[in-house]
């Protein structure tokens, strides 16, 4: 298991090192000068020459991937275009709020999408087995940019049921420890503060668990109905044990390998949602902001953003298949 | 003996698509896709006005089943005073465009990366999969966002980014399946009578790759629809004035409360076209992949 482990790291160096040189390559390949890219067209040519001289860019194209490397291994994204803030500062402020609105959304996808699939599974060519599956099969295919809306617009602006948009109404004070909302009203035991935080969060995480919900309730299905299919389960049957009891102590256990598998797969789906859900509602996470970045074209937001976010999903898919092999010992033989 | 016409003749690949018929899923999805390409081929016959044309006097006329609302624009019109239904009928041709160009992109540097790199082996294969590892590095359509930051935003730009990024799964997928036939007697037959590599690669293995190729085809139209949509909704795709479905739902977003049928009804487009292929995807892989039946 160890070596297994270690291996995985090492495979993790090449990995990085190659997601590095696709973002530091983005820009510097781009048609144009990469100085009037990053500094607008109106710039005036000392305004070219000092971002130049900044970031290495009149040296030859490996001395600047070197310095790039280097600013990056002290931690270094580089600076904001427009407000002159350090890029990983911004990171931190708004990743927080990324995290809680992905894990609100992972728990509701992991909850509904294991019991629809668990039930489908164990009601094979039911009425119920056929409508969730369908449910899946039109989960998978949602605009999550349009659903958002239509949420919106049904429970926002004609029920008046949740709020529209943010993460804290404009009325409510809350003392901000680690940024996680939700913990931070635990925390400091507000709780007309946690209320308000969990109503905020409601329809940005159903719309960004749309398609991780449907994916693993259709993965939760097959698993289930492969490891039932088996013998181990007739002897239970045959046992005399209930069906409550075969299927979420005998079956599911095992069916459970795939599924832990896909949900860890399904965080790059959320950090790309987040995008598009943050967008929509407003949400002051990572994905809002590169999205902004974008529209103002702050290339050093969109390069050190990249970064992050792509770091950050090699990491979870690593940590993904080191659970995996875990929970399941024959994987790091072979 | 050849005995022309019996069912055993046929090749295994029609056999398997003939079955086809019998999966109500795949019929569905063929369905709702035939659907799409018909409204899409027949887009100037169909659509009562021009997609582009506003008319001043005519904006934000509701759908003909609310009041106020009028046969000449049966879904209604946008603050433009452009017809609804003419752009999601032109819209269809915009989106099925994107899929097939970037899938398509997609499909011919993926199959040809991964021939390369499961027949070669070696320093090629190591080369061209730790590439695809890096690409693979990023979430889905977050690549695909930042190659269009770079590139400037437009229909095409958007079609290259999501091509890209849909390189590695068919490089993948190739490369396994020529790993796994290379071992097969038929290329030892085939490099004993002389065949060039390229031939054996590209007559005597891909066609027999062809099964697992078309369903992840199938299913990348899906996604391309989906994501190209994605695309334009954060004003990185089409343009305006194109009728584009995720452009027109980024448009109305200032409209929700007074005219909702601007947004409604390019979701439900959205949906039901990426629905169609997933569906005929879905239906495909179980008649063409058995390892992935479930």
């Amino acid at each position: 298991m160890a070596a297994y482990i270690i291996r995985r790291l090492l495979i993790l160096i090449p990995t990085l090192l190659g997601v590095s040189i696709i973002i530091f390559l983005m820009l510097r390949l781009t048609p144009g000068d990469p100085a009037e890219l990053l500094m607008g067209e109106r710039a005036t040519e000392a305004a070219l020459e000092e971002i130049r001289e900044h970031l290495g860019l009149n040296q030859p194209i490996h001395v600047q991937y070197g310095m790039f490397l280097k600013r990056l291994m002290k931690g270094d994204l580089g600076e904001t275009i427009w407000t002159r803030q350090k890029v990983w500062i911004e990171v931190k402020q708004r990743f927080p709020a990324t995290i809680e609105l992905s894990l609100a959304a992972l728990l509701i996808s992991c909850f509904f999408g294991m019991i629809f699939g668990i039930v489908s599974a164990a009601k094979q060519y039911s009425i119920f087995d056929y409508a969730s599956m369908l449910g899946a099969l039109i989960g998978v295919s949602m605009p999550i940019f349009w659903l958002g809306l239509v949420f919106m617009l049904i429970f926002s602006l004609h029920l008046h049921w949740l709020p529209i948009s943010g993460r804290l109404g404009i009325d409510v004070t809350l003392e901000t420890v680690t940024n996680f909302y939700i913990f931070d009203a635990v925390w400091t035991r507000n709780w007309p503060a946690l209320r308000d935080a969990l109503w905020h969060l409601i329809m940005p995480a159903f719309t960004l668990s749309t398609i991780p919900m449907a994916i693993v309730a259709r993965m939760t299905r097959s698993a289930m109905l492969d490891v039932l299919r088996q013998d181990y389960i007739k002897t239970a049957k045959a046992k005399g044990l209930s069906q409550f009891s075969v299927i979420f102590k005998h079956a599911l256990r095992n069916a459970l390998i795939p599924v832990v598998t896909t949900i860890g797969l399904q965080f790059g789906v959320l950090l790309c949602g987040a995008i598009l859900t943050e967008t929509i509602f407003a949400w002051p996470g990572v994905g809002k902001w590169m999205y902004d970045a974008v529209m103002q074209r702050d290339y050093m937001v969109i390069q050190g953003g990249t970064l992050f976010i792509a770091t950050l999903f090699v990491l979870i898919n690593l940590f993904v298949d080191v659970l995996y092999a875990v929970i399941n010992p024959r994987i790091s033989v072979q | 003996m050849k005995k022309k016409g019996f069912p055993e003749d046929r090749h295994p690949l029609l056999e398997q698509l003939s079955q086809l018929r019998r999966n109500k899923t795949a019929v569905a999805g063929l369905v709702i896709i035939s659907l799409f390409v018909l409204v899409a081929l027949f887009a100037p016959v169909l659509s009562p006005h021009n997609p582009i044309e506003t008319a001043l006097y005519d904006q934000l006329k509701p759908p003909v089943w609310h009041a106020g609302g009028t046969m000449t624009h049966i879904l209604g019109t946008d603050d433009l005073g452009r017809d609804i239904l003419s752009r999601l009928i032109y819209g269809a041709r915009v989106s099925l465009a994107v899929a097939v160009v970037s899938v398509g992109l997609a499909f011919v540097i993926g199959t040809l990366l991964g021939a390369v790199s499961g027949y070669a082996k070696g320093l090629p294969d190591n080369v061209i999969m730790r590439i695809m590892d890096m690409i693979l590095a990023f979430p889905y359509i977050l690549l695909a966002i930042v190659i269009v930051a770079y590139l400037g935003p437009s229909l095409r730009n958007g079609m290259i980014a999501i091509g890209i990024t849909y390189v590695p799964r068919f490089a993948r997928i190739v490369r396994g399946s020529v790993l796994e036939e290379c071992e097969k007697d038929y290329v030892t037959a085939a490099r004993s009578i002389g065949s060039r590599d390229f031939r054996i690669i590209f007559v005597d293995i891909l066609p027999n790759c062809l099964g697992p190729l078309i369903v992840q085809t199938t299913l990348s139209f899906a996604s391309a629809i989906l994501d190209a949509a994605a695309l334009s909704f954060l004003g990185l795709g089409a343009q305006p004035p194109t009728p584009e479905w995720g452009a027109m739902i980024a448009k109305s977003r200032a409209l929700i409360l007074r005219a909702s049928w601007v947004m409604t009804f390019p979701g439900i487009a959205i949906l039901l076209a990426v629905l169609g292929f997933n569906l005929l995807g879905d239906g495909l892989r179980d008649a063409l992949d058995p390892r992935l039946r479930d």
